[in-house]
């Protein structure tokens, strides 16, 4: 039994950070209706960018800040390349994010180095013990930060004139259009957004995981995922995703096989694309359709 | 108008001769490294080394009188690239001995090219299959992941610990290594009583360490692996209070680790080459003034620290140059021959003795060392 706790706490943990990556993918998808698989690397480039600001000697606070900052820089550029071949198909988009990706990881390998990297726990590096296993509030931190986000992006765009004017925007463009709703400034706003929840997800890994300049790879996989399987375009989804992901892998891992376990996200998310489509958190397309 | 075209053949003509001529000048030796992709901590002290190295050479004056020509590949740690270029390096820039690659994989998968155009290849990779069975051509300088088994068995064997708990990373060096303690572990009276993996990327590693935890036969762990996945698994070891004694393996033998895994690394036991505390090695030790000096070397010019990875660069580069110099010809060939009888050579992974019989040459007792983190830093376990 508190085994079965054990595992389910370390699930947890690794949703969340699924879910934080997830996101990126929901606000983007909201507003544009394209995937960005360059997600990943706006995680890599927030921890990146933050421990080599550390290393500038500029303190936490500060190296924080400007880190975001770039990201959202960052997601700012991908905006601006999308824009310009707005007439393309999704899939050619859909590419361009891809290429994009590749390109950030090349230029963090010319502009940083190779190497792992980390900084100190900024909540210290204690952990709650809890029956046999243990919590460190560095997870915690992220359980926290995630769910406020995910209460922030909800309420964003739920009740907030701008929020409502995205989702609007991805509804219908040229309706939104005539409703004199600006949509070039709100999707790159929405391209922005999703690269500061990537940077801060990004900021509050590193030292848990450590990072370098392809950790972005398999976190955006595994993101992606979670995003899929919880309904694209909805935060909550991605929560339940990234937990149903994180929890089942480590279910896997303790009980079954190590092995298998990266198997599973994969045939999870197999399993929702053949029967459940729009994912877990319902049919959100044909209800915009 | 015929008058401009023998002149432009001419023209090219000379323009050919010339670059042979040059072409002889110098020595070309090919270099395949992974400097990007997952293998690229390995690529990039490699390759720093060997382009530091040659540049003094020549300095020196060269080899015979020759100045050598680095022809270098990023092969990435893909084994297909990596045949790609072995083919442009025999075929298109005929160099006349081949170092690296970085890993096993592209190794292996390269042997049957450089064995049939007879060139000799020096590996810097760590499997032990690149020469067991002896190939002619092939000779390698990293001691293999076997050796590294046998330094923690004995290890193990002196604390009295038997009963053995692996996780190791399912990248390939993790996958080799685990294989290779598994298969020798009976020979030490050893019993391997948990098995578990994890992904080389993974995030935490809590649920295998638990089952290990739970496991009431385990007295040791030891996780084969390198990147960020063992240093995950050091800090949640230490954040699940698992008080089993722990092994790390050759993968993780740099400073970078202690950094990254920090006040978890304490106590941790780690087999490595002995270059990384070379300022700390007993002067008895044959090679300790050329590991000395290399990391020294690297240290200055780089500005970072020395991993192991690029003491393999140092030892290949060197023993070809010695090989030329003793045959007094750059055939490949009479290259290859020279290589099999290089004795005593002062390496930065120990004092290398190639034969017929051993394509490796380096003594088990010296190829590894067992160290342990205490404060932060090395000591190292006598």
């Amino acid at each position: 039994m508190i085994e079965l706790f054990a595992y389910l706490l370390s699930g947890v943990t690794v949703g969340f950070i699924y879910t934080l990556v997830g996101l990126g993918f929901t606000v983007i998808y909201n507003s544009s209706g394209i995937i960005n698989f360059s997600q990943g690397e706006f995680v890599m480039a927030g921890g990146m960018s933050t421990v080599f600001l550390l290393y500038a000697g500029l303190p936490l606070g500060v190296a924080f800040v400007l880190a975001i900052l770039i990201t959202s820089m960052i997601g700012i550029v991908l905006y601006k390349l999308i824009s310009l071949s707005r007439d393309s198909s999704p899939i050619s988009l859909i590419i361009l994010t891809l290429g994009f990706a590749i390109f950030l990881r090349g230029l963090a390998q010319v502009i940083f180095d190779k190497q792992l990297h980390t900084m100190p726990s900024f909540v210290g590096d204690g952990a709650f013990e809890i029956f046999d296993t243990t919590l460190t509030y560095q997870a915690l931190l992220i359980m926290v930060v995630a769910s406020a986000i995910v209460v922030l992006l909800y309420l964003f765009f739920k009740k907030t004139k701008t929020g409502q004017a995205m989702v609007a925007a991805s509804n219908n463009v040229d309706a939104a259009k005539l409703m004199g709703i600006n949509i070039k400034k709100i999707l790159m706003l929405n391209f922005a957004i999703s690269a500061v929840i990537a940077s801060i997800g990004g900021i509050l890994l590193t030292p848990i995981t450590s990072t370098n300049y392809e950790v972005g790879i398999m976190l955006g996989l595994k993101g992606f995922c979670a995003a899929i399987i919880g309904g694209l375009g909805n935060p909550f989804g991605a929560v339940a995703g990234g937990l149903i992901l994180g929890v089942l892998e480590s279910l896997v891992a303790g009980y079954v096989s190590s092995e298998y376990k990266d198997a599973v996200a994969f045939v999870v998310l197999l399993a929702i694309l053949f029967f459940m489509p729009g994912g877990i958190f319902g049919n959100l397309k044909s209800q915009r359709v | 108008m015929l008058k401009r075209f023998t002149l432009r053949v001419l023209a090219l003509l000379l323009i050919s001769s010339f670059a042979v001529l040059n072409a002889k000048d110098t020595i070309k030796i090919g270099a395949l490294v992974a400097t990007t992709g997952s293998a690229s901590f390995l690529g990039d002290p490699e390759l720093k080394t060997l382009q530091h190295y040659v540049t003094k050479i020549n300095a020196q004056g060269g080899v015979n009188g020759q100045k050598i020509e680095l022809i270098h590949y990023d092969t990435a740690a893909n084994p297909k690239k990596a045949v790609t270029f072995t083919k442009r390096l025999i075929n298109q820039d005929k160099v006349v001995a081949i170092i690296g690659p970085s890993t096993t994989g592209e190794t292996m998968a390269i042997i049957k090219f450089v064995e049939k155009a007879g060139i000799p290849l020096m590996s810097m990779s760590a499997g032990v299959s690149i020469i067991d069975p002896i190939k002619k051509y092939v000779f390698k300088v990293a001691a293999t992941d076997r050796m590294a088994c046998m330094k923690i068995m004995q290890d193990l064997n002196r604390r009295n610990l038997t009963n053995l708990a692996l996780i190791s990373g399912n990248g390939g060096f993790g996958k080799s290594m685990r294989k290779e303690c598994k298969a020798i572990a009976p020979n030490f009276g050893i019993k391997i009583v948990a098995d578990e993996t994890y992904g080389k990327k993974d995030s935490d590693m809590t649920a295998q360490l638990l089952k290990i935890k739970n496991n009431k036969d385990v007295q040791v762990v030891l996780n084969p692996g390198f990147g960020q996945g063992p240093a995950i698994v050091t800090k949640n070891y230490a954040q699940l209070k698992i008080k089993y004694p722990f092994y790390q393996s050759h993968g993780v033998a740099s400073k970078k680790f202690i950094q990254i895994a920090g006040a978890a690394a304490e106590s941790v036991r780690v087999v490595s080459p002995p270059v990384i505390v070379a300022n700390k090695l007993d002067d008895s030790i044959a090679n300790k003034k050329v590991a000395l000096a290399y990391k020294n070397e690297y240290e200055k010019t780089f500005n970072s620290d020395v991993s192991s990875f690029g003491g393999h660069a140092y030892d290949a580069i060197y023993i070809i140059v010695d090989a030329i110099k003793r045959a007094g010809s750059t055939e490949p060939s009479k290259i290859r021959d020279a290589i099999q009888n290089t004795k005593n050579f002062e390496g930065v992974d120990g004092i290398v003795n190639l034969s017929e019989t051993d394509h490796l040459g380096l003594n088990t007792k010296t190829g590894m060392i067992m160290l342990e983190i205490k404060n932060g830093d090395w000591t190292i376990v006598k």
